[in-house]
């Protein structure tokens, strides 16, 4: 079978790819493009672990054609923060220890970065439902939740200084 | 002890020194390595649950392009019957290499068959569909129940009960029974002016981790074989492996990756031997990564269990006897953890009288694998559940019960040891006294408390502690880090060497860089490896001492050592750790300390806790509504990762009592593959998980630690049981309490 040409960006860098039609954009990002920063935890949409963006919505990569790509700007998790500094979002998660094991944790950091831009003062349970799609089995959310609600304090003060 | 003292370290909210990489997702894990030439691995798996192999041929998958190499059972190595270490029991080299590719039959629905490797994952996948197998099917016995019957089909024809007085002649399902007593439980019932007793059920569940078991090997004729892997032990998957394959182990490096969750899980090999074998058949490195329907069909999951309890007491309360008989599903192979449920159901209680009974039974379902305290929680749950239906049945507050029988410091516990001092007591007392206990509950609201007990273990851990010339270290460990570790072995060498925590560097290292070290279970590894790293530090602050002596010409008894700095006690000469170090090539060479240890001494780690459970009688829906997790940790060397562990052992708890279980058909087949059918807690079903660390120090440990990873995942479920029973008013005896139970169990309450 052909490989296909797909031109588009990862995190605002232009990018480049052959991939079979069958492909996910998980397959690519992780194999061709060795971003493997997103996890695969399901491979069917359940688990959030390869939460990416594409054109700025939330996605699972799992569940997205390598091929559909063309054209589109996908951010993961290597885009998330700079060279110099941790996000915000990042930071809190190491203050508030919301991780464990780690492997949910760049796939919540992209999800929680995506709902702020959506809603950047969240209750508890809008926290709590919009990251219903990430599943973490070490920590109970517990620490997750209040790791994003702190984050999302900060952010208007960061913003405005 | 540890709880006057004032540390530096020990004891504050430290950034875990792996977490820059593990936010901004450079943390490698066991799917995230490639290698030149690699190729890819897969895994043709039986539909069926129980089945003779009557043919298998590979010819035409083999002769496909871009096939590589194909593995079957008959490429492993002849192993000889023998038990050896895996994980937090021992395991059977012949069973091991049968599982993970099945000898002539089949024993569950996922049973691996065969594995084939080729240049992409697609082509291996389509190679799978060429190897022609033939079934002739049998049929599958998949509950412990129906695997006891006289007429049952029978698993392994050459299995004869052990545990009895007289091995039987005839082949059974029941692969072995344990018995654990103390005093005397008839003389016990006589006594009592009360008697509850109840068969209790849990299901099968898997531990539920997010990441897929996955490696990558490279098998090399030169004795230079690697495998890199997602394991809780990555020498016992050395040890595994080389057996399987016939290999001595210094030939083979395992190189431990970041681990996505294990919870008892990863502490045995599947995928491993079987791509070293292609790997060495292909001469090529080989990457192996199951899918999740994989991962819940071949590995894991936990005993189901069918348990029977029965408790007296007289009318003030006090426990007179406990009996139990526990039967546990070990899954297609012996070695189910029931002895451990034996052990633990009825520990949390000082009775004179008690008498615990096991079955461990083979069913056409995967090989339980270890799962969190692991044996545990079914059997406490039983006991548990029961100790609530007394107190009912007595009048008296369930936390008033479990005080006046509550074990301490002197109890005989049904396995042996009489407890030093333990802290039960305390994390009652701390639940008595909450806010929560005492909050008030609306309509069809319900609350429920559980104790748990785990004896935590110790075992053996090496560390060395590599000091540079400016005064820097780095903490050589090997217990991998699941949950936070390496930030509390930083923190215990920080406080012993004195100096700052980013000057020390904690790592887990391969199998080829440190000596022997057991896996991360057991909840040992801030005990055990926490232990080592101490031991490790105290010989550098002895070889630091030493230095000093040397360069102001006097001995190494007139050095003090505090705070990072050596003080000259005939003079008035000092010295930083960082100063001795940068002069250590004129005193003899870099400084190395050493702790290869084999802890004794860990401590028991109780948990106490409490569920509001509220149950919507029209649907069967409940909501966890308020939930606190109370454990002795000890000392908390980092309070958060306490924390954390008490709240992700309670919410696992939680999953297990209110949804998570396997549902297969007639024939056997696994029906809910995948996190959609086979649900675990998400964020929006869980409130706030409260924490109170207890801190009754362990004396065998210089900072008092205990362990806390699994204690928590024992109350949940009778705490979540008896809180829904309470809610509807009625008896709850099966787990999960998922919409449909609930529903019934209100309609059957009327």
């Amino acid at each position: 079978m052909a490989k296909v040409h797909v031109t588009t960006s990862v995190n605002g860098e232009e990018t480049e790819y052959l991939c079979e039609p069958h492909e996910t954009l998980l397959d690519v990002l992780r194999n061709n493009l060795q971003l493997t920063g997103t996890k695969e935890g399901c491979g069917s949409g359940d688990c959030g672990a390869c939460s990416v963006t594409v054109d700025g919505r939330l996605t699972c990569s799992c569940l997205v054609l390598a091929v559909e790509a063309e054209g589109r700007e996908i951010g993961t998790i290597e885009g998330v923060g700079d060279k110099e500094k941790l996000s915000v979002i990042q930071q809190k998660f190491l203050e508030h220890a919301a991780l464990q094991c780690g492997i949910c944790t760049p796939g919540l950091i992209v999800s929680t970065q995506a709902m702020l831009k959506d809603n950047p003062t969240p209750t508890e349970e809008d926290v709590r439902y919009y990251l219903a799609g990430n599943l973490c089995r070490c920590t109970g959310y517990d620490k997750i939740v209040r790791a994003v609600m702190d984050a999302a304090e900060t952010l208007p003060s960061e913003r405005g200084a | 002890m540890s709880e006057a003292q004032d540390y530096k370290y020990i004891g504050q909210r430290t950034i875990r020194p792996d977490g820059f990489d593990k936010v901004t997702g450079r943390a490698s894990y066991g799917a995230d390595l490639s290698l030149p030439g690699m190729i890819w691995g897969k895994t043709l798996r039986s539909p069926h649950a129980h089945a003779r192999i009557t043919r298998l041929d590979t010819s035409k998958a083999e002769a496909m392009p871009g096939v590589l190499a194909v593995a079957v059972h008959s490429d492993f190595a002849a192993v000889s019957d023998e038990a050896i270490q895996a994980g937090e029991g021992s395991a059977n080299l012949i069973d091991l290499a049968s599982n993970i590719l099945a000898k002539n039959k089949v024993l569950y629905h996922g049973h691996a068959v065969a594995a084939v490797a080729a240049k992409t994952e697609a082509l291996a996948e389509q190679a799978l569909a060429l190897i022609e197998v033939e079934y002739e099917v049998l049929p599958p016995v998949m509950t412990a129940l129906a695997a006891m019957a006289a007429d049952a089909p029978v698993l392994h024809d050459d299995m004869f009960t052990t545990g009895l007085e007289e091995t039987p002649d005839k082949a059974s399902n029941i692969a072995n029974r344990v018995e654990f007593k103390i005093g005397d439980v008839e003389a016990g019932f006589a006594e009592a002016d009360v008697i509850v007793e109840g068969t209790y059920k849990t299901p099968t569940c898997h531990q539920g981790y997010i990441e897929p078991h996955a490696c990558t090997v490279r098998y090399d004729e030169d004795g230079q074989s690697m495998i890199w892997c997602c394991t809780q032990g990555h020498f016992d998957v050395r040890t595994s492996t080389a057996k399987l394959l016939g290999m001595e182990l210094s030939k083979l490096k395992v190189v431990a990756s970041e681990i996505g969750g294990g919870f008892g899980g990863k502490t045995t090999v599947y995928q491993e031997p079987v791509a070293l074998i292609l790997s060495k058949k292909s001469g090529r490195p080989v990457k192996m990564v199951m899918d999740r329907d994989e991962v819940q069909l071949a590995t894991g999951p936990t005993s189901a269990s069918h348990n029977w309890v029965k408790i007296g007491a007289r009318k003030d309360g006090t426990i007179t006897a406990m009996q139990g008989k526990f039967i546990y599903e070990a899954g297609a192979f012996k070695g189910s953890p029931v002895m451990m449920g034996c052990m633990t159901a009825f520990t949390p209680y000082e009775v004179p009288n008690l008498y615990a009974e096991g079955f461990d039974v083979v069913v056409n379902k995967p090989k339980v694998a270890a799962y969190r305290a692991p044996g545990a929680p079914q059997g406490e749950f039983a006991a548990e559940m029961a100790v609530n239906e007394l107190a009912a049945k007595l009048g008296m507050d369930p936390i008033e019960l479990r005080l006046k029988n509550a074990a301490k410091e002197g109890t005989q516990t049904i396995y042996g040891p009489k407890f030093k001092r333990v802290g039960l007591v305390e994390c009652l007392e701390a639940a008595r006294d909450s806010e929560h206990y005492k909050a008030a509950l609306a309509e069809n609201q319900g609350r429920g408390v559980a104790s748990g007990f785990w004896f935590n273990v110790g075992g053996q851990s090496s560390v060395v502690i590599n000091m540079n010339p400016d005064g820097t270290g780095t903490i050589v460990e090997g217990s991998p880090d699941i949950g936070g570790s390496r930030a509390s072995m930083q923190m215990m060498a920080a406080e012993e060497l004195g100096i700052p925590l980013e000057k020390l560097k904690p790592i887990v290292a391969d199998t080829e860089m440190l000596a022997y070290s057991q896996g991360t279970g057991g909840s040992r590894t801030t005990f055990a490896t926490g232990m080592a790293v101490i031991e490790a530090a105290q010989d550098v602050v002895r070889q630091l001492k030493e230095r000093a002596a040397a360069l102001w010409n006097v001995t190494a008894e007139q050095v003090d050592y505090a705070d990072g700095v050596a003080y000259n006690t005939a003079g008035e000469d000092k010295m930083t750790c960082a100063e001795i170090c940068s002069k250590a090539d004129r005193t003899g060479g870099q400084i190395t300390g050493r702790g290869n240890i084999n802890a004794r001494g860990a401590g028991p780690s109780f948990a106490v806790h409490i569920c509001d459970l509220e149950v919507d009688p029209e649907t069967g829906k409940t909501d966890v509504i308020r939930y606190t997790a109370i454990q002795d940790a000890g000392k908390a060397i980092h309070p958060s990762y306490v924390e954390g562990q008490l709240q992700g052992g309670a919410v696992q708890g939680i999953g297990w009592a209110l949804n998570e279980e396997y549902v297969y058909s007639p024939e056997g087949k696994l029906e809910n593959m995948g996190f959609l059918d086979y649900r675990i807690p998400v964020a929006s079903d869980l409130p706030m998980i409260d924490t109170v660390v207890i801190e009754v120090p362990n004396a065998f440990h210089p900072f008092g630690v205990r362990g806390v990873g699994e204690s928590g995942i024992i109350p949940p479920l009778a705490a979540v049981g008896t809180a829904a029973a309470n809610a509807i008013g009625t008896h709850v005896t099966e787990l999960p309490l998922s919409p449909p139970r609930v529903l019934k169990l209100v309609q059957e309450k009327g």
